[in-house]
């Protein structure tokens, strides 16, 4: 086990040094970054200072080096836009952003695993085609297409939810319901095939035969062992919900961390994407690793393997 | 069934009940607005979104104040001004205002606000709007004097624009971070509450000085909220939790029209569209070197059809390279009606029967610049297009490497054309002509206040720009705005939305 977890964790650490350079070289490939900040009327002698003012002109590896010295140190620099440290931005904005993924995830967990559960126990009925149909369309429609459709339905016809704003608990009824749906699909087609497999194992008919109560039988036997790859695939998901609400924090005007990094993005602000962006990365890929270690924990073959 | 019809209309009713109520704020007089940029600050300084002007003309005051309709300058902070010679400009200054925390308005604060945001340690992001100050003098307490390494003729438009005067002793302890937490000025509208980039709201000022050319507000509360998403901002607007929406766009504002309750209004901007080229050859295309070349992409544009049927209402044609109001824009200058058989012509005198393909260059509106090839196209150029960042642009403007293109320029809201000729006609920055009589010209208007001359140096540089065809100017762009049809608004070509004029009906 100790192998195991030393290799995920190197690897880890490797996926985010990775995802910083690449991000750092990116950045600095759209564009350059003073021209950008020096705005419509701006000289070439503006350009000039700001480029000297904020060292773009050494060259781009010592640029990063330098970034990376101070990052895990936890300085990740000022806003170019703000002209604010980094991390006090990134700090007021996470709640929000953190708030929304665990709604999201909770609500997302309420449906699909009942959901497919049911569908897994009624296979190929009409409900278990009606999840499907759901799980399809979930994963198919595009977040904010569903959330200009909550919007227009919820805010304009029958005005009943407000479409933006994060000051009160009904300000993410909607974005928790997209982002929900779109985290959704995945989690409930895993409960619906582990809960098949477990249902065809030997062990559940010998609980049957043992005159078992049938939610006993489904329940402690089959959905404990169903779970064990759901339980990998919610660390993954949480990830995804904390780096991929940007669309939906826009549209909601929530202004929470995915909002921060767009705008960043737009406003060529690259110390705050670059820190955004490693934040991000690493949220995912700890989150991951934590699920690769769960399912190692809970199921010894993969350890083993 | 009953019951679960029962339990979903209860469930209606609480959601209906934790909504927030969705009629106008007239009863209220509340006006709310939102605007799609977050402002890094509430010092305007140090902001650069324009939403941060509408803000300043609220909460502060400048020292002169331009009239929107006759573009005169009208002392506001000042009482008085005069040139005391071409580097020196003096005001006199009011003696009955006082800023929102009840401290006086005195020559200390105009001195102070205006040294330490011109040094460049203070590095504002505007720098040009106050780089041309020298110095700041305090004469007496109610006299100050502005000194200037150069002559700036412009001067008067600048402060005008943007350059608010702020209390000396709250801005010394606090500095930007103090003055973006807690806005304090003299204008018609005091700050409630302000939070960083999210929302801001204002309380009209009861003891606004009466005499001010900005007149005295009407509406007692003002709340921005900002919503980066312009369908979310139509949403709230539709659902009556919002009264004032800009930048709208057009696709949006032609279906938001046919609400009763909603007034869409375009207005026109001072942000012109222009067709330029790389008159030197700098880039290694020489076409454009020649002026029928030029001449024939001037006639070969159908510019009434792009302004009307692709920027839309209230957009216009221009034919000189500047927009009319301001200072020095010549209207009366060659004007190049389309005429794709004389762009032909001109282009077979020139020796291209048969046209020649060239790289365009645009950053901005593409389907714009794609109706520009297809005009071209029609007289046998054929333009490959390019489309790239801004920052790009720009850059390759600086090397000169862009053989053709497609820009717009917003020129600051400044109604000088002084803005213009200095970025793109006088050698500098991004001038890819280098025209020596050009330079001449302009970098004398530039440097002599006596405001006649400058008038004429200005009439001769457009006029020789649109003989020369060194630039085609397209049209003006249009800003759509939407609100409440309660609410008396009128837009300005300056896109400064002038909210303590505004008024319910």
């Amino acid at each position: 086990m100790v192998a195991y977890v030393i290799k995920r964790v190197g690897l880890a650490l490797l996926v985010i040094f990775v995802v910083s350079l690449v991000g750092f070289l990116a950045l600095r490939l759209t564009g350059d970054p003073a021209v950008a900040m020096a705005g419509e009327a701006s000289s070439e002698a503006d350009i000039r200072n700001i480029r000297l003012q904020y060292g773009f002109d050494r060259p781009i590896l010592i640029q990063y080096a330098d970034w990376l010295g101070r990052a895990v140190r936890g300085d990740f620099g000022v806003s170019n836009y703000f002209r604010l440290p980094v991390s006090d931005l990134i700090m007021s904005r996470f709640p929000t952003t953190a708030l929304l993924a665990a709604f999201s995830i909770s609500f997302a967990l309420i449906i699909s695993i009942p959901l497919g559960i049911i569908a897994a126990v009624r296979q190929n009925s009409w409900i278990d085609r009606l999840a499907l149909l759901f799980a399809v369309s979930g994963q198919a429609m595009p977040n904010f297409w569903l959330a200009l459709l909550l919007i227009v339905l919820f805010s304009v016809t029958y005005p009943l939810l407000p479409p933006s704003g994060s000051g009160e608990w009904v300000n993410f009824i909607m974005p928790t319901i997209v982002l929900g749906t779109h985290a959704m699909p995945a989690l409930m087609r895993l409960t619906r095939n582990g809960m098949l497999d477990v249902l065809a194992s030997d062990y559940m008919r010998t609980a049957r035969a043992k005159g078992l109560r049938w939610y006993t039988v489904l329940f402690k036997h089959g959905l404990r062992n169903a779970m064990i790859p759901l339980v990998a695939l919610t660390a993954v998901q949480f990830g995804f919900l904390l780096s991929g609400s940007i669309v939906t924090e826009a549209i909601f005007a929530l202004h929470g961390l995915g909002h921060l990094a767009w705008e960043s993005i737009t406003r060529r602000d690259i110390p705050t994407v670059q820190a955004v962006l490693i934040i991000l990365a690493t949220f995912y890929t700890l989150l991951t690793l934590l699920g690769d270690l769960l399912n190692a924990w809970l199921d010894p073959r993969i350890r083993v393997s | 069934m009953t019951r679960y019809l029962l339990g979903a209309s209860a469930a209606a009713l609480m959601l209906a009940s934790i909504a927030s109520p969705a009629f106008a704020q007239k009863e209220n007089d509340t006006l709310r607005i939102s605007w799609r940029e977050e402002l890094p600050s509430y010092d305007v300084y140090y902001a650069s979104p324009r939403e941060s002007v509408l803000l300043s003309r609220l909460v502060w005051d400048n020292l002169v104040d331009r009239d929107p309709v006759t573009h005169e300058y009208r002392p506001l902070l000042a009482e008085s001004y005069e040139w005391i010679d071409e580097k020196t400009l003096e005001f006199k200054l009011r003696r009955n205002v006082t800023f929102h925390d009840g401290s006086p308005f005195t020559a200390d604060d105009v001195a102070y606000t205006l040294n330490r945001v011109s040094s460049p340690e203070a590095a504002v992001v505007n720098p040009k709007m106050v780089n041309w100050i020298g110095s700041v003098e305090k004469v007496d307490d109610y006299t100050v004097r502005i000194l200037m390494d150069e002559p700036f003729p412009a001067a008067l438009e600048y402060l005008a624009a943007a350059v608010p005067i702020y209390p000396k002793a709250h801005y010394e302890s606090g500095g930007p971070e103090g003055m973006s937490a807690n806005p304090i000025g003299t204008g018609p509208y005091r700050v409630v509450e302000a939070v960083p980039g999210t929302s801001i709201k204002l309380e009209k000022n009861e003891d606004y000085f009466p005499d001010s050319p900005k007149g005295q507000p009407h509406i007692g509360r003002i709340e921005q909220r900002t919503i980066p998403d312009p369908q979310t901002q139509v949403a709230e607007l539709m659902a009556g939790r919002l009264d004032w929406i800009w930048l709208v766009p057009p696709d949006i504002a032609s279906r938001l029209e046919t609400r009763p309750n909603i007034k869409v209004l375009p207005g026109e901007t001072m942000r012109i569209g222009y067709v330029a080229f790389d008159t030197r050859g700098t880039s290694g295309v020489e076409y454009f070197k020649d002026r029928r070349v030029r001449q024939a992409v001037a006639h070969a544009l159908n510019r009434d059809a792009i302004a009307r049927n692709l920027i839309g209402a209230g957009s216009s044609v221009i034919h000189s390279a500047c927009y009319p109001s301001q200072f020095g824009c010549e209207q009366n200058v060659r004007a190049y009606e389309y005429d794709p058989d004389k762009a032909r012509a001109l282009l077979a005198e020139a020796g291209y029967p048969s046209g020649f393909s060239v790289d365009i260059y645009g950053y901005r509106e593409r389907h714009v610049t794609e109706a520009i090839i297809g005009d071209l196209q029609n007289v046998g150029i054929r333009a490959n297009l390019n489309s790239v960042r801004f920052a790009t642009f720009k850059e390759m403007n600086f090397e000169g490497t862009i053989p053709l293109r497609h820009g717009a320029f917003g020129a600051w809201s400044i109604n000088d054309v002084s803005i213009t000729m200095e970025g793109f006609f006088q050698g500098e920055e991004e001038d890819t002509i280098h025209d020596p009589e050009l330079i001449a010209w302009n970098s004398e208007a530039k440097q002599i206040v006596d405001q006649d001359r400058r008038q004429e140096l200005y009439t001769k540089a457009l006029r020789r720009i649109a003989d020369e065809a060194f630039w085609v100017p397209l049209h003006t762009y249009v800003t759509l705005y939407a609100f409440n049809s309660d609410l008396d608004f009128q837009p300005q070509p300056d896109e400064v939305a002038r909210f303590y004029q505004a008024r319910w009906k």
